[in-house]
């Protein structure tokens, strides 16, 4: 059983998710609530093995099947994609929980498809192979598009049509990407390809290049980086707000292939295409997060203003990963964990004012006051302090630890004032959001629409995700050694690909 | 054959992306249906083109690479099956809309003339 931990979280969700669709939870609602919320406690109680597991033992491979690399498809372990499988169950357990408070009846199969969706975004996490990545990328986008149409009306049908078709566009330049790259490399694991990357002469080098250059152009637009951004407030506003909190990691996913592709394959090791996509990461992470700041400041709803905090989180996190120094990879992860966290509790707050405020919903207006303002209102100032990285909060850690990290780097002066300008720019967005909703009431009231109190559910779901950034506080130093540690392993070349290919046993 | 072939994917590209460049859905759609054949015909040439090869070992003294061939399967797969979410997307979007354009409502066209 325990040489077969690593799959859990791959294989857990897909089961639930074929559980969840058979009855009796197919039939009963309670029956489907309460089996959906247990099944993804078990998936996030299998991360956290795997990542004590990995922890303990340092990173561990699982070849499907029992086919050994290169020639079969593994499944690769290391502190960072534990870490991130983790984050991904735990906000699978939130949306689940969240969800039971009656967003789930709104459309069909809620719970069935929120576990597919975890499904691929784990299974892109532990991945070995470039071209199962792309297998588990659809996964997590077919899952994503029903999701996105769940208890949806006409401009959802605007949205998720570009949605649906941008990402498209995007699998097949990830398709052309992998068909260079193996026609040049004549393999797909990882590791052998940055094995063999190292002994390419001639025009394959050329070839290899374009390869990994298609290959940023995808990640970039599933990770919402600059010139590919667009599609990211329409989408996320839009969509339900507990769907746009799963979503919170679907950028991620985007981050988390560059980290992987541009550190292991083109990395240190790879000659003439090391580094290659360094300088146009870095400008365009610089541009992505101008942009969101500019973004923040227009937002007339909450949920958008959300969308474009995800777009900050985003060009900083891409900034990181373009200095490709261990520091800023360490500094990278923790605050890849802590702005999931935290844009996932915005979106499900940004729900829970929506609801409370009647008909205004949650445009940053003047409009009735929300039925519980302390709960509320404390949770919105929580998740503000951490968003914009005020102390004492995470956010401010992690504000810090970049800034330390990209300290050095070549032109880390401007990434300094454009990221403490944006900060402001965030600091004055979100206060002014957060002011007109609780304190600017109407005098009369017109909307005699029934006051509603948020569900037991949403409250505890909501308290999960929003704990995660006073946690990170208190745990900041074992957070810190883990991401230190992660990232060593990330940017440790011949280990990794030692694991993988098993070599020197 | 090298050259036929590959004018074939350079030629499905390009109709691909002109059509996916358009403004209605029915084009957008036959255009992502282009893009994902030029992209089978590409990795099943990512192998390398060769005749008289039989794909399976041992049954003749030279193989083709069977991997293509598993990719392209697999992305035949995955790409029928997300055209046909487009495919009932752009409907349910014609019917939630009122128009087949992409932006869901078709631009007036008064003092700019045909865009």
């Amino acid at each position: 059983m325990i040489q077969h931990l690593t799959s859990l979280p791959v294989l857990l969700p897909m089961l639930a998710g074929v559980i969840l669709l058979m009855p009796p939870c197919g039939k009963n609602k309670h029956i489907r609530r309460f089996s959906s919320v247990a099944l993804s406690f078990i998936t996030l109680l299998a991360s956290a093995l795997l990542l004590l597991q990995v922890n303990d033992t340092g990173s561990t491979t699982y070849a499907i099947g029992d086919w050994q690399a290169p020639f079969g498809i593994v499944l690769f372990a290391d502190p960072l994609s534990t870490l991130l499988v983790t984050l991904t169950s735990l906000l699978g357990l939130v949306c689940a929980l969240y969800a039971c408070a009656g967003d789930d009846q709104k459309g069909s199969f809620y719970h069935p498809l929120l576990h597919f969706l975890i499904l691929g975004v784990n299974g892109a996490f532990l991945t070995g192979d470039a071209f199962n990545l792309f297998v588990f990328f659809e996964v997590l986008l077919i899952a994503s598009y029903s999701l996105l149409m769940h208890g949806g009306d006409k401009h959802n049908t605007r949205a998720a049509l570009q949605y649906v078709i941008m990402n498209l566009v995007g699998s097949a330049i990830f398709l052309i990407a992998l068909g260079i790259l193996y026609g040049v490399l004549g393999t797909l694991n990882m590791a052998d390809m940055a094995n063999k990357i190292t002994h390419l002469q001639g025009d394959d080098v050329f070839l290899a290049k374009i390869g990994g250059l298609l290959l940023l152009v995808v990640f970039a637009l599933k990770g919402a980086l600059l010139p590919l951004h667009l599609w990211l407030p329409n989408t996320y506003a839009t969509a339900m707000p507990v769907v746009a909190a799963l979503f919170a990691i679907m950028t991620k996913v985007g981050v988390y292939s560059m980290m992987r592709v541009y550190t292991l394959i083109f990395g240190d090791e790879a000659g003439e295409l090391s580094h290659m996509a360094q300088s146009w990461l870095w400008w365009l992470a610089l541009a992505t997060i101008a942009m969101g700041a500019i973004g923040v400041l227009a937002s007339h709803d909450l949920r958008k203003l959300v969308a474009n905090l995800v777009i900050v989180s985003v060009g900083t996190l891409v900034a990181l990963v373009a200095v490709q120094t261990e520091e800023a990879s360490a500094a990278a992860i923790f605050y890849l964990v802590h702005s999931t966290l935290v844009t996932a509790a915005l979106f499900l707050l940004a729900d829970l004012i929506g609801t409370q405020r009647g008909k205004v919903a949650d445009r940053i207006t003047i409009g009735r006051p929300v039925t519980q303002p302390i709960l509320l209102g404390g949770a919105f100032i929580i998740a503000a302090i951490t968003v914009i990285g005020m102390p004492p909060l995470s956010g401010f850690i992690g504000k810090v630890w970049l800034l330390r990290a990209t300290f050095e780097s070549e032109h880390g002066a401007i990434f300094w004032v454009l990221y403490l300008l944006a900060s402001l720019a965030l600091l004055v967005g979100i206060s002014k959001a957060g002011s007109t909703v609780f304190w600017h009431h109407q005098n009369k009231v017109q909307d005699t629409s029934e006051p509603v109190k948020a569900h037991k559910y949403q409250i505890s779901a909501l308290l999960i995700v929003l704990l995660g950034s006073p946690l990170m506080v208190i745990f900041a130093g074992n957070m810190a050694d883990y991401a230190i540690e992660a990232a060593k392993q990330l940017h440790n070349f011949s280990g990794n690909i030692s694991v993988v290919l098993g070599e020197g046993k | 054959m090298e050259i036929l072939y590959a004018s074939c994917v350079g030629l499905l590209v390009a109709c691909g992306v002109f059509l996916i460049l358009r403004s209605r859905t029915f084009p957008v759609v036959l255009g992502l249906t282009m893009l994902s054949y030029a992209v089978n015909l590409f990795l099943f040439a990512s192998g390398r083109l060769t005749l008289n090869k039989a794909a399976v070992l041992g049954y003749s003294a030279e193989y083709a690479d069977p991997l293509p061939q598993a990719l392209v399967l697999t992305a035949i797969v995955i790409g029928f099956a997300m055209t046909a979410f487009v495919v009932i997307l752009a409907i349910r979007g014609r019917a939630d809309l009122g128009n087949d354009h992409v932006n869901g409502q078709v631009p007036s066209n008064n003092n700019k003339g045909k865009a």
